[in-house]
């Protein structure tokens, strides 16, 4: 069987596409390793219209229970290739499985981007951690750092001061790139302490958990910083590796080039949500879900003009 | 038996997203795998036992040791392939 499209990723982009392309009834699959994508790491959303707070979890609960009641099976497994044929796509996934298609969506949002410096995945789970919301509790009383300057690296500081002992958030730069209202706040706690224009070089540890990290600067007199936890908050890398090898076009961030009705530079493929470069570094479930449902449009209108 | 054990809390956004594919694994395992999930804010003992510091956690055993271990949200194929180790 030849789907009319495959979506691949099942974050808001990829499911908002899936509700889309059911009401267009699109003959469509959708292939996603996470389902929910990014937004189940986001503790608090208050900035989606219609709930003044819902957990990223919960939201997209509801929104695959949409995309299920629709009729549409969500394949729960990554895809490991795609290639291209005389009249669209053939994609092999994880568990090996090999799908066929005229049209794809690409909303395969970002990867968490790692520090890549020693002991980072050593002490994975035994200390370093990508989740402060997760993890905020395994630290009450401790002492951690936080690497990073934007939102997500400024909110989960906050977060932390409520538990831990002592939070420390070590930035590349100066000032916090993040939004006004957070620097602020992040200022004024009495918990934070900001260590600017400072990078982690190593993380060490006794093999069973994280003691210090390597600063490549001193920091009251010390290049080594005593803590109990790290939680990396440096942002994400597009997911892109699937048809970069297809040649399809990127932006000079590496982010998939799309037009105003989500195309790329390759006929038959469309890209929705945070891989894409829509929306610039703005990436809200708002926006992803807008994208997600024009992609869908757009293959709608490719479809019909294909079948005459 | 094998023993599959998911470390999860109610306040851990990808942990909700790990249950529903926790629960597929144990139909999909019945009667090779036991599947059972441990709250860590109700069990911080047992967390800390097991020296989880960071969830969701997911832990194979076999004999009652540990022979598996994936931490965060990386998708049912990995656990998948955790199973199939065994």
């Amino acid at each position: 069987m030849i789907y009319d499209l495959i979506i691949i990723g099942a974050g808001p982009a990829g499911l908002t596409a899936s509700i889309y392309a059911s009401r267009y009834q699109i003959k469509h699959l959708l292939i996603g390793s996470r389902l929910g994508g990014t937004m189940v790491w986001a503790a608090m959303v208050e900035n989606y219209p219609g709930f003044s707070l819902i957990t990223g979890a919960d939201l997209a609960k509801k929104i695959i229970e949409q995309v299920k009641k629709l009729g549409v099976e969500i394949k729960n497994t990554g895809v490991l290739e795609i290639k291209r044929k005389q009249k669209g796509f053939e994609l092999k996934t994880e568990n090996d499985e090999v799908y066929e298609a005229k049209t794809l969506i690409i909303a395969t949002g970002t990867q968490r981007q790692k520090l890549s410096i020693p002991g980072e995945a050593e002490y994975l789970g035994k200390g370093v951690s990508y989740c402060a919301t997760c993890d905020g509790a395994f630290f009450k009383d401790k002492i951690v750092a936080v690497v990073g300057g934007s939102n997500a690296a400024v909110t989960s500081a906050l977060h932390l001061a409520d538990l831990a002992q002592k939070v420390y958030l070590i930035y590349r730069k100066k000032p916090l790139r993040a939004d006004p209202i957070w620097r602020e706040k992040a200022q004024k706690n009495s918990k934070i302490e900001i260590i600017y224009e400072t990078n982690v070089l190593e993380i060490l540890g006794d093999g069973q958990k994280v003691i210090t990290l390597k600063l490549d600067k001193a920091y009251q007199g010390n290049n080594q910083l005593k803590i109990n936890g790290l939680f990396i908050e440096i942002g994400g890398k597009p997911g892109t590796e699937l048809v970069k090898i297809l040649g399809v076009e990127l932006d000079e961030k590496g982010y998939l080039k799309v037009k105003a009705d989500m195309s790329t530079s390759m006929a038959g493929i469309f890209a929705a949500g945070d891989v894409a470069n829509a929306s610039g570094e703005f990436q809200q479930i708002v926006t992803a879900i807008s994208e997600g449902a024009l992609a869908a449009n757009s293959v709608y209108g490719y479809l019909k003009g294909d079948n005459k | 038996m094998a023993v599959l054990v998911d470390f999860w809390a109610p306040w851990c956004g990808p942990c909700q997203m790990v249950g529903p594919v926790i629960e597929e694994l144990a139909k999909e395992n019945e009667g090779k795998v036991k599947v059972g999930k441990l709250n860590v804010d109700e069990n911080p003992q047992t967390a800390a036992k097991y020296g989880v510091m960071s969830i969701p956690t997911v832990i194979l055993f076999k004999e009652g040791k540990e022979v598996g271990r994936k931490i965060g949200f990386e998708g049912k194929e990995s656990l998948v392939k955790l199973i199939l180790g065994l």
